[in-house]
């Protein structure tokens, strides 16, 4: 049978070694889409359970961002060097060769469709090697999505210069390619994240020469009972402070990197005082030399297949939007059930007990039994939420204030894929009533490009949503979160296909043909 | 400390590949970008508004700034994609498809 079933099962065994079992049909119990932490606890626990599991992911190896690790190819006898709690991660990878998963490794589900009650179906487009780009259909009873975040980006002057890099994307070359950005690597932005990528630039050889943090730490002592109640994650704020005493970096808070310079590449950076609204401070500019600029301010839930779907949404502390869950994991669309950092960021551990939690209610709906002692479920549910307590804290205390808005210039490209400036931006706004990042879009093209707004997004939202461009507060993003009929960039043939009976033809057309967007016609939002 | 020390990488071999025309050498299992990176190449491809270069940004498939011309198919990000023996990496000028539609 020429369909799609097989070819991904093909790819599976191809990925890891992972062997199909060969009692597994679809539709499978339940899929999950997404292989880092939430997931990965998810499908292990669902596949224990005794349901049937399909896992989904864009990387070729399980992990996800958190655990993202060099391939097996690098040979690499220490991967757990450049991470914390990575016992954690071998004891689900472990689990996860037992078997009763059907791993889909190389998937990047673009769609989710629900075609009836307990009947889904996910579209992924792969590409084997020495094969064609195609997508695939993968059907189950229920889904499991854990599909993490991604990194918040506030632009400023010099932003797009070669060498200014996300922290999470520096981090993550490290982790995956074994390489750095440069040799003198600037870290910038706000948040725990930047902890962990400081740390891991210096101990893998970088210097870093300022570790320049928009926030203060000293607001978590107002959440005293949070951080109590959290010694694990005391534990590895104290494993990345230990890196970074060691290298002699120190973290330089209630500041921020305003200005990039260079003309091919990053030189140097200014680095400003900011007020408690993020001002920029005239006056206190600071230029600091280096070949890289690591920068990141968060993480936004990635719940672009959830909106899609109509999922409710929630605001978080610090602004986002992540999807609104019952206290057992699930959407508000039955049997779509979510963990991670998809409900608010909180970290891997967060993640795992959440796709524990959500992996128990679906083998609890799909059997009709109880999965596991109450007590365990109850423990499960107190754990998380104390981690949600804390994660809520964390938001709170790095939430960007309004004032980081002056740091741009009217020329400061705000979107990246269609070069926008944040002066058309802010034209849109005053001469032509946009108030929301959508309208903004439609006017400017803003958020229009491949990345579909995921850069820009939060900026453009920011700056769309007051009419004298100068939002009163960082979570100011009052608008509905985009809804985007497809999550990453689908190759026209592939879309063509889908009326086709035959749903893999036998010979797809050369995704070679087409751009990922027709990028003079706009694209699909 | 090198980042391949640091883990204790013993990949086989490195291997050749071109980025345009410069012979890079890679370690196997490395993304394209990563190749790029650690020949210290930073950008590799040009906007098509205002011919700007860029590379490797968010380095997990997100933000497509990396996208670049491999083996002669455009658009390809350079972060998810293995570096093979003999590719062939050019700069993308614009969207790819520069010599059809202008």
């Amino acid at each position: 049978m020429p369909d799609s079933t097989s070819d991904a099962h093909r790819t599976a065994g191809a990925s890891e070694g992972h062997e199909l079992p060969p009692d597994a049909r679809e539709p499978y119990d339940l899929a999950v889409i997404g292989a880092g932490p939430a997931g990965l606890a998810g499908a292990v626990t669902a596949a224990e359970h005794g349901l049937s599991v399909a896992l989904l992911d864009s990387a070729r190896q399980p992990g996800g961002q958190f655990y993202r690790h060099p391939a097996p190819a690098t040979r690499a006898a220490r991967p757990e060097a450049l991470h914390h709690d990575w016992p954690a991660f071998a004891d689900l990878r472990d689990r996860l060769k037992a078997g009763g998963v059907t791993c889909l490794f190389d998937h990047h589900v673009w769609t989710v469709a629900r075609e009836a009650e307990d009947d889904w179906t996910i579209h992924a487009l792969t590409e084997p090697p020495g094969d064609q780009q195609h997508s695939v259909r993968v059907r189950a009873r229920a889904i499991l999505l854990a599909t993490g975040s991604y990194e918040r980006q506030l632009p400023f002057p010099g932003w797009t210069l070669p060498g200014v890099v996300g922290a999470g994307g520096a981090q993550a070359m490290l982790k995956s390619g074994l390489v750095l950005p440069g040799r003198r690597v600037v870290v910038a932005g706000s948040g725990p994240l930047l902890l962990a990528v400081a740390g891991s630039l210096v101990t893998a050889g970088a210097e870093v020469p300022a570790l320049v943090e928009a926030s203060s730490y000293f607001r978590y002592t107002r959440h005293p009972r949070a951080l109590a109640a959290q010694p694990r994650k005391l534990t590895e704020g104290a494993h990345h402070a230990e890196a970074l005493l060691r290298h002699r970096v120190r973290p330089r808070t209630r500041h921020a990197v305003t200005e990039a310079h260079g003309t091919d590449r990053v030189e140097a950076v200014t680095v400003s005082r900011l007020d408690h609204e993020w001002h920029p401070i005239p006056g206190t500019e600071r230029r600091i030399d280096c070949d890289a600029l690591a920068v990141g301010h968060g993480l936004i839930p990635q719940i672009d297949l959830a909106t899609a779907l109509g999922c409710a949404t929630r605001r978080t502390a610090d602004g986002t939007h992540a999807l609104a869950l019952s206290p057992l994991q699930e959407t508000s669309l039955r049997g779509l059930w979510s963990a991670g950092e998809t409900s608010g960021v909180g970290g891997a551990q967060q993640a795992m007990a959440e796709g524990e939690l959500a992996a128990l209610a679906a083998a609890s709906r799909l059997t009709g039994r109880r999965p596991a002692p109450l007590p365990h479920l109850r423990s499960l549910r107190r754990s998380r939420d104390r981690m949600n307590a804390f994660a809520d804290a964390m938001a709170v205390t790095h939430a960007p204030g309004p004032g980081w808005t002056r740091w741009l210039t009217d020329e400061t490209d705000v979107c990246r894929c269609e070069e926008v400036p944040a002066g058309r931006v802010r034209e849109a706004v005053t001469e032509y009533g946009a108030r929301d990042a959508r309208s903004a879009k439609l006017l400017t093209r803003a958020g229009m490009g491949w990345c579909q707004g995921r850069v820009c997004g939060w900026a453009v939202s920011c700056l769309a949503s007051s009419p004298d461009t100068a939002p009163t507060h960082a979570g100011a993003q009052t608008s509905a979160p985009d809804r985007r009929p497809l999550a990453t960039p689908v190759p026209l043939g592939v879309l063509a296909d889908l009326t086709s009976p035959d749903r893999q033809p036998a010979s797809p057309p050369p995704a070679s043909d087409l751009p990922p967007h027709p990028p003079t016609e706009g694209q699909p939002s | 400390m090198k980042p391949t020390d640091l883990v204790g990488a013993t990949p086989g071999p490195p291997f050749t590949i071109t980025f345009d025309g410069r012979r890079l050498d890679a370690l196997p299992g490395q993304s394209i970008a990563a190749v790029l990176w650690a020949a210290g190449i930073l950008s590799w491809r040009i906007t098509r508004g205002g011919g700007r270069p860029r590379g490797a940004f968010c380095g997990i498939g997100q933000c497509h700034d990396c996208l670049a011309t491999v083996n002669g198919r455009p658009n390809r990000r350079a972060c998810l994609v293995t570096a093979r023996p003999g590719d062939t990496v050019t700069t993308q000028e614009g969207n790819g498809h520069a010599g059809f539609d202008e």
